[in-house]
Protein backbone atom coordinates (compact mmCIF):
# COMPACT_ATOMS: atom_id res chain seq x y z
CA UNK A 1 0.00 0.00 0.00
CA UNK A 2 3.29 2.51 -0.22
CA UNK A 3 1.94 3.52 -4.05
CA UNK A 4 -1.21 4.03 -2.38
CA UNK A 5 0.40 6.31 0.51
CA UNK A 6 2.29 8.08 -2.15
CA UNK A 7 -0.92 8.62 -4.44
CA UNK A 8 -3.03 10.57 -1.56
CA UNK A 9 0.07 12.46 -0.54
CA UNK A 10 0.42 14.14 -4.35
CA UNK A 11 -3.35 13.98 -4.30
CA UNK A 12 -3.85 15.81 -1.53
CA UNK A 13 -1.13 18.57 -2.71
CA UNK A 14 -2.53 19.22 -5.60
CA UNK A 15 -5.81 19.70 -4.07
CA UNK A 16 -4.53 21.94 -1.85
CA UNK A 17 -5.93 20.10 0.77
CA UNK A 18 -4.89 18.94 4.16
CA UNK A 19 -4.65 15.31 3.92
CA UNK A 20 -6.69 12.50 1.98
CA UNK A 21 -7.25 8.52 2.60
CA UNK A 22 -8.75 5.37 0.63
CA UNK A 23 -10.29 3.18 2.79
CA UNK A 24 -11.07 -0.04 0.52
CA UNK A 25 -14.53 -1.62 0.35
CA UNK A 26 -16.23 -4.69 0.58
CA UNK A 27 -19.49 -4.61 -1.71
CA UNK A 28 -21.93 -5.18 1.42
CA UNK A 29 -19.95 -2.02 3.14
CA UNK A 30 -17.60 -3.91 5.28
CA UNK A 31 -14.71 -1.93 5.51
CA UNK A 32 -11.26 -3.31 4.86
CA UNK A 33 -7.90 -1.76 4.68
CA UNK A 34 -6.97 2.24 5.29
CA UNK A 35 -4.38 4.22 4.03
CA UNK A 36 -4.25 8.26 5.12
CA UNK A 37 -1.84 10.97 5.01
CA UNK A 38 -1.12 11.88 8.19
CA UNK A 39 -3.33 11.08 11.96
CA UNK A 40 -5.69 13.55 11.38
CA UNK A 41 -6.79 11.92 7.64
CA UNK A 42 -6.67 8.39 9.82
CA UNK A 43 -8.84 9.81 12.58
CA UNK A 44 -11.32 11.27 10.18
CA UNK A 45 -11.64 8.32 8.56
CA UNK A 46 -12.07 6.38 11.58
CA UNK A 47 -14.57 8.09 12.80
CA UNK A 48 -17.08 8.26 10.37
CA UNK A 49 -16.61 3.76 10.35
CA UNK A 50 -17.26 3.78 13.80
CA UNK A 51 -20.03 6.28 13.88
CA UNK A 52 -21.78 4.69 10.72
CA UNK A 53 -22.26 7.60 9.06
CA UNK A 54 -20.63 10.76 7.10
CA UNK A 55 -19.72 11.35 3.36
CA UNK A 56 -18.01 8.31 2.46
CA UNK A 57 -20.13 6.04 3.54
CA UNK A 58 -22.45 8.16 1.69
CA UNK A 59 -20.50 8.32 -1.52
CA UNK A 60 -20.02 4.70 -1.33
CA UNK A 61 -23.70 3.67 -0.62
CA UNK A 62 -25.20 6.88 -3.11
CA UNK A 63 -22.28 5.27 -5.71
CA UNK A 64 -21.72 9.36 -6.50
CA UNK A 65 -19.19 11.94 -5.32
CA UNK A 66 -20.10 13.71 -1.70
CA UNK A 67 -18.73 17.19 -2.29
CA UNK A 68 -19.18 18.93 1.20
CA UNK A 69 -17.22 22.78 0.63
CA UNK A 70 -18.79 23.79 3.98
CA UNK A 71 -19.16 21.08 6.43
CA UNK A 72 -19.95 23.84 9.37
CA UNK A 73 -23.27 25.05 6.76
CA UNK A 74 -24.69 21.22 6.60
CA UNK A 75 -27.38 20.54 8.52
CA UNK A 76 -27.57 18.54 11.42
CA UNK A 77 -29.75 16.02 9.63
CA UNK A 78 -27.60 14.99 7.17
CA UNK A 79 -24.54 13.31 9.71
CA UNK A 80 -25.44 14.71 13.50
CA UNK A 81 -22.59 12.76 15.02
CA UNK A 82 -20.10 13.12 12.39
CA UNK A 83 -20.65 16.64 12.02
CA UNK A 84 -19.61 18.21 15.12
CA UNK A 85 -16.53 15.42 15.75
CA UNK A 86 -15.06 15.77 12.54
CA UNK A 87 -15.07 19.84 13.22
CA UNK A 88 -13.20 19.28 16.51
CA UNK A 89 -10.47 17.54 14.58
CA UNK A 90 -10.66 20.88 12.12
CA UNK A 91 -12.44 19.39 9.09
CA UNK A 92 -13.73 22.56 7.54
CA UNK A 93 -14.36 20.76 4.41
CA UNK A 94 -14.58 16.98 2.94
CA UNK A 95 -14.99 15.58 -0.78
CA UNK A 96 -15.41 11.97 -0.87
CA UNK A 97 -15.79 9.92 -4.32
CA UNK A 98 -16.45 6.06 -4.74
CA UNK A 99 -13.91 3.92 -6.36
CA UNK A 100 -16.15 2.33 -8.77
CA UNK A 101 -16.53 1.00 -12.32
CA UNK A 102 -20.49 0.87 -13.29
CA UNK A 103 -21.95 -2.07 -10.55
CA UNK A 104 -17.95 -2.57 -9.08
CA UNK A 105 -17.35 -0.77 -6.03
CA UNK A 106 -14.03 -0.90 -4.32
CA UNK A 107 -13.91 1.32 -2.05
CA UNK A 108 -13.95 5.14 -1.30
CA UNK A 109 -11.24 8.45 -2.31
CA UNK A 110 -11.77 11.25 0.78
CA UNK A 111 -9.88 14.32 0.50
CA UNK A 112 -9.80 17.25 3.57
CA UNK A 113 -9.51 20.25 4.30
CA UNK A 114 -8.86 22.97 7.18
CA UNK A 115 -10.28 25.80 5.56
CA UNK A 116 -14.29 25.82 4.04
CA UNK A 117 -14.45 26.66 0.08
CA UNK A 118 -15.44 24.43 -3.35
CA UNK A 119 -12.97 22.69 -5.32
CA UNK A 120 -12.22 24.84 -8.70
CA UNK A 121 -12.74 23.07 -11.66
CA UNK A 122 -9.19 22.09 -11.82
CA UNK A 123 -8.74 20.85 -8.74
CA UNK A 124 -12.40 18.57 -9.14
CA UNK A 125 -10.86 16.99 -12.33
CA UNK A 126 -7.69 16.48 -10.44
CA UNK A 127 -9.84 14.69 -8.04
CA UNK A 128 -11.69 12.61 -10.53
CA UNK A 129 -8.31 11.51 -11.92
CA UNK A 130 -7.02 10.40 -8.42
CA UNK A 131 -9.86 8.31 -7.94
CA UNK A 132 -9.51 6.43 -11.36
CA UNK A 133 -5.95 5.61 -10.71
CA UNK A 134 -6.39 4.87 -6.89
CA UNK A 135 -9.11 2.12 -8.65
CA UNK A 136 -6.92 1.07 -11.28
CA UNK A 137 -3.90 0.45 -8.64
CA UNK A 138 -6.90 -1.81 -5.94
CA UNK A 139 -8.20 -3.36 -9.37
CA UNK A 140 -4.69 -4.87 -10.05
CA UNK A 141 -3.71 -5.36 -6.75
CA UNK A 142 -6.80 -7.78 -6.51
CA UNK A 143 -5.09 -9.22 -9.59
CA UNK A 144 -1.76 -9.66 -8.58
CA UNK A 145 -0.84 -7.68 -11.60
CA UNK A 146 3.00 -7.67 -12.76
CA UNK A 147 4.91 -5.28 -11.34
CA UNK A 148 5.15 -2.19 -13.75
CA UNK A 149 1.83 -2.77 -15.72
CA UNK A 150 0.70 0.32 -17.74
CA UNK A 151 -0.86 2.68 -15.42
CA UNK A 152 -2.79 4.39 -18.13
CA UNK A 153 -5.93 5.21 -16.24
CA UNK A 154 -8.73 2.53 -16.09
CA UNK A 155 -10.52 3.07 -19.12
CA UNK A 156 -8.90 6.66 -20.45
CA UNK A 157 -7.15 5.60 -23.35
CA UNK A 158 -10.53 3.30 -24.89
CA UNK A 159 -12.09 4.61 -27.36
CA UNK A 160 -15.44 2.78 -27.32
CA UNK A 161 -16.22 2.52 -23.55
CA UNK A 162 -19.25 0.93 -23.93
CA UNK A 163 -17.60 -2.37 -25.62
CA UNK A 164 -15.22 -2.34 -22.42
CA UNK A 165 -18.23 -2.60 -19.89
CA UNK A 166 -20.15 -4.95 -21.82
CA UNK A 167 -16.77 -7.38 -22.22
CA UNK A 168 -16.39 -6.74 -18.49
CA UNK A 169 -19.98 -8.23 -17.94
CA UNK A 170 -19.16 -11.39 -20.56
CA UNK A 171 -15.97 -11.99 -18.60
CA UNK A 172 -17.97 -12.06 -15.58
CA UNK A 173 -20.48 -14.74 -16.95
CA UNK A 174 -18.06 -16.55 -18.29
CA UNK A 175 -15.68 -16.65 -14.94
CA UNK A 176 -18.56 -16.23 -12.39
CA UNK A 177 -16.57 -13.30 -10.81
CA UNK A 178 -17.05 -10.25 -9.89
CA UNK A 179 -16.75 -6.91 -11.96
CA UNK A 180 -14.04 -5.51 -10.60
CA UNK A 181 -12.29 -9.24 -11.00
CA UNK A 182 -13.18 -9.57 -14.92
CA UNK A 183 -11.82 -6.17 -15.22
CA UNK A 184 -8.66 -6.79 -13.77
CA UNK A 185 -8.42 -9.82 -15.85
CA UNK A 186 -8.94 -8.32 -18.97
CA UNK A 187 -6.50 -5.77 -17.66
CA UNK A 188 -3.75 -8.15 -16.81
CA UNK A 189 -4.07 -10.00 -20.18
CA UNK A 190 -3.82 -7.16 -22.42
CA UNK A 191 -0.59 -6.67 -20.16
CA UNK A 192 0.70 -10.23 -20.47
CA UNK A 193 -0.15 -10.09 -24.47
CA UNK A 194 0.83 -6.41 -25.32
CA UNK A 195 -2.65 -5.12 -26.42
CA UNK A 196 -4.40 -2.14 -25.61
CA UNK A 197 -7.62 -3.02 -23.40
CA UNK A 198 -9.66 -1.91 -26.01
CA UNK A 199 -8.75 -4.45 -28.43
CA UNK A 200 -9.68 -6.96 -25.77
CA UNK A 201 -12.48 -5.94 -25.30
CA UNK A 202 -13.72 -5.96 -29.11
CA UNK A 203 -12.06 -9.46 -29.17
CA UNK A 204 -14.11 -10.15 -26.29
CA UNK A 205 -17.85 -8.66 -27.63
CA UNK A 206 -17.22 -10.10 -31.12
CA UNK A 207 -16.98 -13.57 -29.22
CA UNK A 208 -13.41 -13.93 -30.67
CA UNK A 209 -11.81 -14.58 -27.01
CA UNK A 210 -13.52 -15.69 -24.40
CA UNK A 211 -11.79 -16.15 -20.26
CA UNK A 212 -13.72 -19.70 -19.46
CA UNK A 213 -10.84 -21.99 -17.98
CA UNK A 214 -12.96 -24.95 -19.44
CA UNK A 215 -13.07 -23.97 -22.76
CA UNK A 216 -9.24 -23.68 -23.63
CA UNK A 217 -6.02 -23.66 -21.88
CA UNK A 218 -6.98 -24.75 -18.45
CA UNK A 219 -3.30 -23.47 -16.61
CA UNK A 220 -3.77 -20.71 -14.53
CA UNK A 221 -2.84 -17.43 -14.14
CA UNK A 222 -3.98 -14.55 -16.84
CA UNK A 223 -2.81 -16.94 -19.69
CA UNK A 224 -6.02 -18.95 -19.29
CA UNK A 225 -7.66 -16.64 -22.16
CA UNK A 226 -8.47 -18.66 -25.08
CA UNK A 227 -9.08 -17.66 -28.33
CA UNK A 228 -11.27 -18.71 -30.74
CA UNK A 229 -11.09 -19.04 -34.40
CA UNK B 1 -39.52 21.58 -41.81
CA UNK B 2 -42.39 19.75 -38.88
CA UNK B 3 -43.93 22.82 -37.38
CA UNK B 4 -44.67 20.42 -34.57
CA UNK B 5 -48.15 19.94 -33.41
CA UNK B 6 -49.10 22.14 -30.37
CA UNK B 7 -50.77 18.93 -29.41
CA UNK B 8 -47.97 16.62 -29.43
CA UNK B 9 -45.40 18.94 -27.34
CA UNK B 10 -47.93 19.15 -24.44
CA UNK B 11 -48.15 15.63 -24.10
CA UNK B 12 -44.42 15.52 -23.37
CA UNK B 13 -44.36 18.65 -21.27
CA UNK B 14 -47.16 16.35 -19.01
CA UNK B 15 -44.84 13.82 -19.16
CA UNK B 16 -41.99 15.30 -18.57
CA UNK B 17 -43.82 17.61 -15.18
CA UNK B 18 -45.11 13.70 -14.12
CA UNK B 19 -41.35 11.79 -14.19
CA UNK B 20 -39.90 14.87 -12.82
CA UNK B 21 -42.03 15.11 -9.57
CA UNK B 22 -42.58 11.13 -9.47
CA UNK B 23 -39.66 8.80 -8.42
CA UNK B 24 -37.20 9.87 -10.30
CA UNK B 25 -34.68 8.28 -12.06
CA UNK B 26 -32.35 10.48 -14.44
CA UNK B 27 -31.30 7.68 -17.00
CA UNK B 28 -35.09 6.58 -17.50
CA UNK B 29 -35.84 10.50 -17.57
CA UNK B 30 -33.28 11.28 -19.97
CA UNK B 31 -34.20 7.83 -22.25
CA UNK B 32 -37.52 9.49 -22.05
CA UNK B 33 -36.91 12.48 -23.72
CA UNK B 34 -34.57 11.53 -26.50
CA UNK B 35 -37.52 8.89 -27.40
CA UNK B 36 -40.07 11.79 -27.49
CA UNK B 37 -37.74 13.91 -29.24
CA UNK B 38 -37.53 11.56 -31.83
CA UNK B 39 -41.47 11.45 -32.41
CA UNK B 40 -41.80 14.93 -31.62
CA UNK B 41 -39.47 16.20 -34.88
CA UNK B 42 -39.54 12.78 -36.98
CA UNK B 43 -36.27 12.16 -36.09
CA UNK B 44 -34.67 8.60 -37.20
CA UNK B 45 -32.54 8.97 -33.99
CA UNK B 46 -31.96 11.12 -31.49
CA UNK B 47 -29.12 10.48 -28.60
CA UNK B 48 -27.35 12.82 -25.33
CA UNK B 49 -24.20 12.80 -24.64
CA UNK B 50 -23.03 13.97 -20.95
CA UNK B 51 -19.12 15.73 -20.50
CA UNK B 52 -17.40 13.80 -17.66
CA UNK B 53 -15.67 16.97 -16.08
CA UNK B 54 -12.41 15.35 -17.62
CA UNK B 55 -13.70 16.87 -20.52
CA UNK B 56 -14.69 13.06 -22.52
CA UNK B 57 -18.13 13.44 -23.79
CA UNK B 58 -20.09 9.97 -23.11
CA UNK B 59 -23.22 8.40 -24.11
CA UNK B 60 -25.86 8.31 -21.71
CA UNK B 61 -28.95 7.74 -22.99
CA UNK B 62 -30.51 7.29 -27.24
CA UNK B 63 -33.86 6.58 -28.49
CA UNK B 64 -32.12 3.80 -29.97
CA UNK B 65 -28.90 2.40 -28.97
CA UNK B 66 -27.68 -0.23 -31.17
CA UNK B 67 -23.82 -1.20 -31.46
CA UNK B 68 -23.25 1.23 -34.72
CA UNK B 69 -25.37 3.91 -33.25
CA UNK B 70 -23.36 3.63 -29.85
CA UNK B 71 -20.17 3.84 -32.00
CA UNK B 72 -21.38 7.44 -33.58
CA UNK B 73 -22.12 8.52 -29.92
CA UNK B 74 -18.54 7.54 -29.41
CA UNK B 75 -16.61 8.89 -32.07
CA UNK B 76 -17.69 12.50 -31.39
CA UNK B 77 -15.29 12.65 -28.36
CA UNK B 78 -12.98 13.44 -30.82
CA UNK B 79 -15.23 14.58 -33.96
CA UNK B 80 -18.49 15.59 -34.70
CA UNK B 81 -21.41 18.01 -34.25
CA UNK B 82 -21.78 17.15 -30.51
CA UNK B 83 -18.52 18.25 -30.03
CA UNK B 84 -18.78 21.62 -31.63
CA UNK B 85 -21.88 21.87 -30.06
CA UNK B 86 -20.35 21.62 -26.65
CA UNK B 87 -17.48 23.68 -27.18
CA UNK B 88 -18.92 26.48 -29.04
CA UNK B 89 -22.62 26.39 -26.75
CA UNK B 90 -24.30 27.16 -29.94
CA UNK B 91 -26.48 24.26 -32.01
CA UNK B 92 -25.51 22.42 -35.22
CA UNK B 93 -28.66 22.89 -37.41
CA UNK B 94 -29.18 20.66 -40.49
CA UNK B 95 -25.82 19.66 -41.02
CA UNK B 96 -25.65 17.81 -44.79
CA UNK B 97 -23.55 14.52 -43.82
CA UNK B 98 -22.94 13.84 -47.81
CA UNK B 99 -20.97 16.98 -47.79
CA UNK B 100 -19.80 16.86 -44.17
CA UNK B 101 -16.24 15.06 -44.82
CA UNK B 102 -14.40 17.92 -44.63
CA UNK B 103 -15.72 19.30 -41.59
CA UNK B 104 -15.56 15.64 -39.82
CA UNK B 105 -13.75 13.62 -41.95
CA UNK B 106 -14.30 10.52 -39.72
CA UNK B 107 -17.42 10.97 -38.28
CA UNK B 108 -19.29 12.03 -41.48
CA UNK B 109 -18.84 8.73 -43.02
CA UNK B 110 -19.40 6.64 -39.90
CA UNK B 111 -22.84 8.42 -40.08
CA UNK B 112 -23.75 8.42 -43.93
CA UNK B 113 -22.90 4.41 -43.80
CA UNK B 114 -25.39 4.00 -40.87
CA UNK B 115 -27.65 5.16 -42.92
CA UNK B 116 -28.15 8.95 -42.03
CA UNK B 117 -28.67 11.92 -44.17
CA UNK B 118 -28.73 14.84 -42.08
CA UNK B 119 -27.48 15.51 -38.24
CA UNK B 120 -28.08 18.36 -35.73
CA UNK B 121 -26.60 19.10 -32.22
CA UNK B 122 -27.71 21.40 -29.22
CA UNK B 123 -25.98 21.65 -26.55
CA UNK B 124 -27.16 21.37 -22.99
CA UNK B 125 -26.35 24.64 -21.19
CA UNK B 126 -26.10 25.35 -17.59
CA UNK B 127 -25.71 29.27 -17.58
CA UNK B 128 -22.01 29.82 -18.72
CA UNK B 129 -21.33 26.15 -18.44
CA UNK B 130 -22.19 23.48 -21.35
CA UNK B 131 -22.48 20.15 -20.06
CA UNK B 132 -23.30 17.76 -22.65
CA UNK B 133 -25.27 17.74 -26.02
CA UNK B 134 -28.21 16.48 -27.47
CA UNK B 135 -27.76 14.84 -30.63
CA UNK B 136 -30.48 14.20 -33.62
CA UNK B 137 -30.14 12.23 -36.83
CA UNK B 138 -31.94 11.94 -40.29
CA UNK B 139 -32.90 9.88 -42.71
CA UNK B 140 -33.49 12.49 -45.28
CA UNK B 141 -32.00 15.99 -46.10
CA UNK B 142 -32.32 18.46 -42.52
CA UNK B 143 -35.10 20.67 -42.67
CA UNK B 144 -35.17 22.59 -39.24
CA UNK B 145 -36.95 25.66 -39.01
CA UNK B 146 -36.26 28.30 -35.93
CA UNK B 147 -39.33 27.07 -34.94
CA UNK B 148 -38.29 23.72 -34.87
CA UNK B 149 -34.69 24.38 -33.31
CA UNK B 150 -36.25 26.39 -30.37
CA UNK B 151 -38.54 23.18 -29.42
CA UNK B 152 -35.44 20.72 -29.72
CA UNK B 153 -33.55 23.39 -27.51
CA UNK B 154 -36.54 23.88 -25.21
CA UNK B 155 -35.88 19.95 -24.61
CA UNK B 156 -32.55 20.22 -24.32
CA UNK B 157 -33.09 22.45 -21.50
CA UNK B 158 -34.88 20.54 -19.77
CA UNK B 159 -33.06 17.89 -19.99
CA UNK B 160 -30.33 19.88 -17.65
CA UNK B 161 -33.13 20.52 -15.46
CA UNK B 162 -33.44 17.18 -14.59
CA UNK B 163 -30.48 16.57 -14.02
CA UNK B 164 -30.74 19.37 -11.14
CA UNK B 165 -33.88 18.37 -10.28
CA UNK B 166 -33.46 18.49 -6.21
CA UNK B 167 -34.10 20.80 -3.94
CA UNK B 168 -30.81 22.36 -3.71
CA UNK B 169 -30.43 23.77 -7.28
CA UNK B 170 -28.11 26.38 -6.25
CA UNK B 171 -25.58 23.71 -4.66
CA UNK B 172 -22.78 23.55 -7.84
CA UNK B 173 -21.58 20.64 -6.39
CA UNK B 174 -24.84 18.80 -7.16
CA UNK B 175 -24.33 19.35 -10.68
CA UNK B 176 -20.61 16.55 -10.26
CA UNK B 177 -22.76 14.26 -8.11
CA UNK B 178 -25.41 13.99 -10.53
CA UNK B 179 -23.17 13.47 -13.47
CA UNK B 180 -20.88 11.54 -12.10
CA UNK B 181 -24.08 9.21 -10.63
CA UNK B 182 -25.44 9.18 -14.03
CA UNK B 183 -22.18 8.15 -15.75
CA UNK B 184 -21.93 5.62 -13.44
CA UNK B 185 -25.16 4.29 -13.70
CA UNK B 186 -24.63 4.17 -17.59
CA UNK B 187 -22.21 2.12 -17.06
CA UNK B 188 -24.13 -0.37 -15.22
CA UNK B 189 -26.49 -1.22 -18.08
CA UNK B 190 -23.55 -1.87 -20.46
CA UNK B 191 -21.92 -4.24 -17.43
CA UNK B 192 -25.65 -5.88 -17.63
CA UNK B 193 -25.88 -6.31 -21.41
CA UNK B 194 -23.02 -7.82 -21.56
CA UNK B 195 -24.17 -10.32 -18.42
CA UNK B 196 -27.08 -11.07 -20.65
CA UNK B 197 -25.47 -11.42 -24.00
CA UNK B 198 -23.08 -14.23 -22.30
CA UNK B 199 -25.45 -16.33 -20.33
CA UNK B 200 -28.05 -16.24 -23.22
CA UNK B 201 -26.19 -16.45 -25.94
CA UNK B 202 -27.51 -13.09 -28.04
CA UNK B 203 -25.86 -10.27 -29.12
CA UNK B 204 -25.79 -7.03 -26.82
CA UNK B 205 -28.24 -5.35 -28.60
CA UNK B 206 -30.55 -8.29 -28.35
CA UNK B 207 -29.30 -7.81 -24.75
CA UNK B 208 -30.44 -4.83 -24.15
CA UNK B 209 -33.91 -4.73 -25.85
CA UNK B 210 -34.29 -8.07 -23.40
CA UNK B 211 -34.10 -6.10 -20.50
CA UNK B 212 -35.59 -3.19 -21.94
CA UNK B 213 -38.62 -5.01 -22.70
CA UNK B 214 -38.59 -6.93 -19.35
CA UNK B 215 -38.47 -3.40 -17.34
CA UNK B 216 -41.51 -2.03 -19.12
CA UNK B 217 -43.91 -5.04 -18.91
CA UNK B 218 -42.61 -5.17 -15.09
CA UNK B 219 -43.02 -1.47 -14.45
CA UNK B 220 -38.99 -1.50 -12.83
CA UNK B 221 -36.33 1.02 -13.73
CA UNK B 222 -33.94 0.00 -16.25
CA UNK B 223 -31.31 1.07 -14.10
CA UNK B 224 -32.56 -0.97 -11.28
CA UNK B 225 -32.97 -4.07 -13.69
CA UNK B 226 -29.05 -3.77 -15.01
CA UNK B 227 -28.46 -3.73 -11.57
CA UNK B 228 -29.97 -6.85 -10.50
CA UNK B 229 -28.44 -8.64 -13.61
CA UNK B 230 -24.65 -7.96 -12.54
CA UNK B 231 -25.70 -8.43 -9.09
CA UNK B 232 -27.32 -12.30 -10.19
CA UNK B 233 -27.90 -12.24 -14.28
CA UNK B 234 -30.11 -15.56 -13.17
CA UNK B 235 -32.50 -13.71 -11.08
CA UNK B 236 -34.52 -12.43 -13.94
CA UNK B 237 -35.42 -15.81 -15.67
CA UNK B 238 -37.69 -13.67 -17.84
CA UNK B 239 -34.35 -12.25 -19.89
CA UNK B 240 -33.47 -15.83 -20.92
CA UNK B 241 -35.79 -15.93 -23.83
CA UNK B 242 -36.92 -13.14 -26.24
CA UNK B 243 -39.71 -10.77 -25.23
CA UNK B 244 -43.99 -11.48 -26.13
CA UNK B 245 -44.43 -9.70 -29.41
CA UNK B 246 -46.84 -6.75 -28.23
CA UNK B 247 -50.32 -7.00 -29.72
CA UNK B 248 -51.03 -5.14 -32.85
Amino acid sequence: MGGMRRLCAAAAQAMSASGAAVTVMAEDGERGAMVATDLTSERLEELQFVLGEGPGADAFASRRPVLVPDLAGETMARWPVYTPAAGDLGLRAVFAFPLQVGAARLGVFEVFRVRSGQLSSGELRHALIFAEVALTTLLDGQANAPLGAPADGLVGAVEHRAELFQAQGMVMVQLGISLAEALARMRAHAYAENLQLGAVAAEIVARRLRFDPDQRSPQAGQGEAGRQT
Amino acid sequence: MTTVSAERLAKIFVEVADTLVDEFDLIEFLHLLTDRTAGLVQASAVGMLLADQRGNLEFIAGSDENVKLLELFQIQNQQGPCLDAFRTGRPVINADLRTAGARWPRFAPHATAAGFRSVHAFPLRLRSEVIGALNLFGAGVGAFDEADVQIVQAVADVATIGLLQERTIHRSELLTEQLQGALNSRIVIEQAKGAIAQAHGVSVDEAFARMRGYARRAHRRLSEVAHAVVTDVGSIPELSAEPPQPPG
